[in-house]
């Protein structure tokens, strides 16, 4: 067996650095916080600031806080209306390969999982766009496994370059790149990038990436800040909850958000809220995380910096979903397939994970004008 | 009397601008004609020629539209918007919003000068979104501005008033339609605003967080129309700081005869 490519390390040689302090900085705000301290004396301080630092947000995190749900879903309601009325963007995933070449235990795209395997061809990509731009969308996120080998970052921008002629916003949520990866993707059209630390936890993490690039820990954080240098407009952050401590993990989440918004005051921020789900073969047991935890992770998000987007997934039912878009998240996908393709024709490959609201644009956008909320379309114009 | 708004030439009414990315589309005919609006704002993002939702679709026969360039980061996005606004059939009209600040939205000045220049020079009717600014609203003014927009408080705070004595120096000093814009919370701080003698408010916010948005669309009519009229009347002793004595300082004048 070769050498190249059996050890983590190796992957190193192509992964640029950058000069940073945003991850050191990240851990040692959030190690300044022991989240059990908080008491309901320090949840009514916060909930009385206008604007909050990050030693609210742990308050707003903390067990403590669970009481003051109600409480807190009103100030982030107001919050919510505040920055972005009663509009909420709809948009959907195109998953364009599944190939992967992480050993993460709790995905299905793992490589070791044996699912049917798949990539899309530039026909195929063509065909699945098109359809998803009948549906009225004009948003798309293009997702890929984590694989350089069989989705390389050529193939991605190629995958780009047909959204722009069908969709006015495109992001990408694929493995982390170099800055001028990074700037190649954003001169092919795409202008958003999503990366999921998965645990903000070094030690969890490393136990649940035994093997694959995946493991270097801090090139995946900083995928961020080196999209933002490649000139991507905004960058989306979340924790995969239920890998580690749920509530540190949304802190080092947090934290890391904001850190990136000060050094970049420019930069479109968002939040996903992504809860572990079941796959093909899955045997990995997560951490529970119940609906009122995560509605409580997304109203401190909304608190703390209510200015930043929110993205709720199809991994929630059409009953959490539909609630939480009034109270704290703007952004929905509809007409979600996670296999590979399945908007045109069958699917071509298998499921990353099980979604939970199968729902098409048309009865998203009923759901949402029946709470008077306003679908959105198009928010966005590329300069 | 004739009390018209008159902004790059052209002549209105109303002197309540309104914004519409915040509140159902459906509800824009009833909100806007409550509030007896002639010039909407509309986020040139936001339109969708042709496709679900768009906002154009939904804008009323006869209202002035004044297109922003929201999401602009830089005088060249915003002039590319501005390009875009005009293709669309938006007219003439741009209010010029870069922000370059995600947490605050706050404009930057520089920018909106740069842009405030080629826009104009372009034929458009230029309104600037500012920091209340003096000698950048002279500079937008010279960059060939047809009105102001400082901001009273940071967008969507609805604050009010914050920038108050800075926004009466603006008033004093040009000649150019001020227009208050951003923070205004409130129908009596929009009153007070056209008391103090801005030539109109820009509101969004506060109405589309009301319970009953056309009927705080009519409130904010209402209180502008009193402001305007309150300032065209040439307040009196009664708005002035503190009572008078009768003339202590001067009445030796009588006591020396």
């Amino acid at each position: 067996m070769t050498r190249e490519f059996t050890d983590a390390e190796d992957y190193r040689r192509y992964m640029g650095s950058i000069r940073s302090d945003v991850m050191e900085n990240t851990f040692s705000k959030a190690s300044l916080f022991d989240l059990s301290s908080f008491t309901a004396r320090d949840i009514e301080n916060t909930l009385a600031k206008e604007r909050l630092d990050t030693e609210d947000l742990a308050s707003l995190l903390s067990p403590a806080a669970e009481a003051f749900l109600e409480r807190m879903a009103i100030r982030a309601r107001q919050e919510t209306r505040k920055y972005f009325g009663n509009s909420v963007n709809i948009f959907t995933p195109l998953y364009t390969s599944n190939h992967c070449e992480n050993g993460c235990l709790y995905c299905g795209f793992s490589r070791d999982n044996v699912i049917h395997r798949a990539k899309l061809s530039s026909e195929e990509i063509e065909k699945e766009m098109s359809k998803i731009a009948e549906s009225g969308l004009t948003e798309i996120l293009i997702l890929t496994g984590e694989s350089r080998k069989m989705a390389d970052v050529d193939f991605i921008g190629e995958c780009v370059k047909t959204a722009a002629k069908h969709f006015s916003n495109i992001g990408v949520e694929v493995y982390p790149l170099n800055v001028e990866e990074y700037r190649h993707l954003h001169d092919c059209g795409a202008d958003y990038v999503t990366v999921f630390q998965e645990t903000y936890d070094p030690e969890r993490y490393a136990k649940l990436h035994p093997f694959g690039p995946k493991r270097i820990f801090s090139y995946r954080f900083n995928a961020q800040e080196r999209a933002l240098m490649g000139g991507m407009r905004g960058v989306a952050f979340g924790a995969l909850l239920g890998l580690g401590d749920f509530r540190r993990d949304a802190l080092a989440c947090g934290i890391h958000a904001y850190l990136i918004q000060r050094k970049y005051p420019h930069a479109e921020i968002s939040f996903s809220l992504p809860r572990l789900r079941p796959f093909i073969n899955g045997r990995y047991s997560p951490e529970t995380v119940s609906e009122r935890d995560l509605l409580q992770i997304a109203l401190a998000y909304r608190i703390f910096m209510p200015f930043s987007g929110q993205t709720i997934s199809s991994r929630e039912s059409p009953g959490f979903r539909d609630n939480i878009v009034g109270l704290s998240a703007t952004k929905i996908s509809a007409g979600v397939s996670v296999g590979i393709g399945g908007h045109a024709d069958e699917k071509k490959g298998d499921e990353q994970f099980d979604i939970s609201d199968p729902r098409d644009v048309r009865e998203i956008r009923k759901a949402l004008t029946e709470r008077g909320l306003q679908p959105v379309f198009n928010d966005y114009v590329r300069v | 009397m004739s009390d018209e708004l008159v902004i790059g030439g052209r002549k209105f009414n109303s002197r309540f601008i309104l914004g519409s990315g915040k509140f159902s589309l459906e509800m824009t005919k009833a909100v806007m004609e409550n509030g007896g609006v002639e010039i909407a704002t509309l986020a040139v993002r936001r339109a969708n020629a042709g496709g679900e939702e768009n906002i154009l679709d939904y804008m009323p026969k006869g209202l002035t539209l004044l297109p922003n360039t929201s999401g602009a980061r830089n005088s060249e996005e915003a002039v590319r918007i501005a390009m875009l606004a005009r293709e669309l059939g938006c007219g003439d009209m741009i209010k010029i919003e870069i922000i370059r600040d995600s947490r605050y939205l706050l404009p930057d000045n520089c920018e909106t000068i740069k842009a405030t220049r080629i826009l104009s020079g372009e034929g458009f009717i230029v309104m600037p979104y500012m920091m209340p600014d003096l000698s950048a609203a002279r500079s937008m003014a010279d960059a060939g501005a047809s009105a102001i927009m400082p901001l009273g408080a940071p967008i969507g705070s609805n604050k009010g008033l914050l920038t108050k004595d800075f926004i009466k120096i603006m008033i004093d000093e040009l000649d150019l339609p001020v227009i208050v814009d951003a923070g205004i919370g409130r129908p009596s701080q929009a009153c007070e605003a056209m008391e103090m003698g801005c030539a109109a408010v820009m509101a969004n916010t506060a109405i589309a967080t009301a319970g009953n948005i056309p009927m705080m669309a009519k409130a904010f009519k209402l209180a502008i129309e009193a402001g305007r009229a309150a300032f065209l009347s040439k307040p009196g002793r009664v708005l002035q700081k503190g009572g008078e004595a009768s003339s202590p300082l001067t009445g030796f004048l009588e006591d020396i005869k």
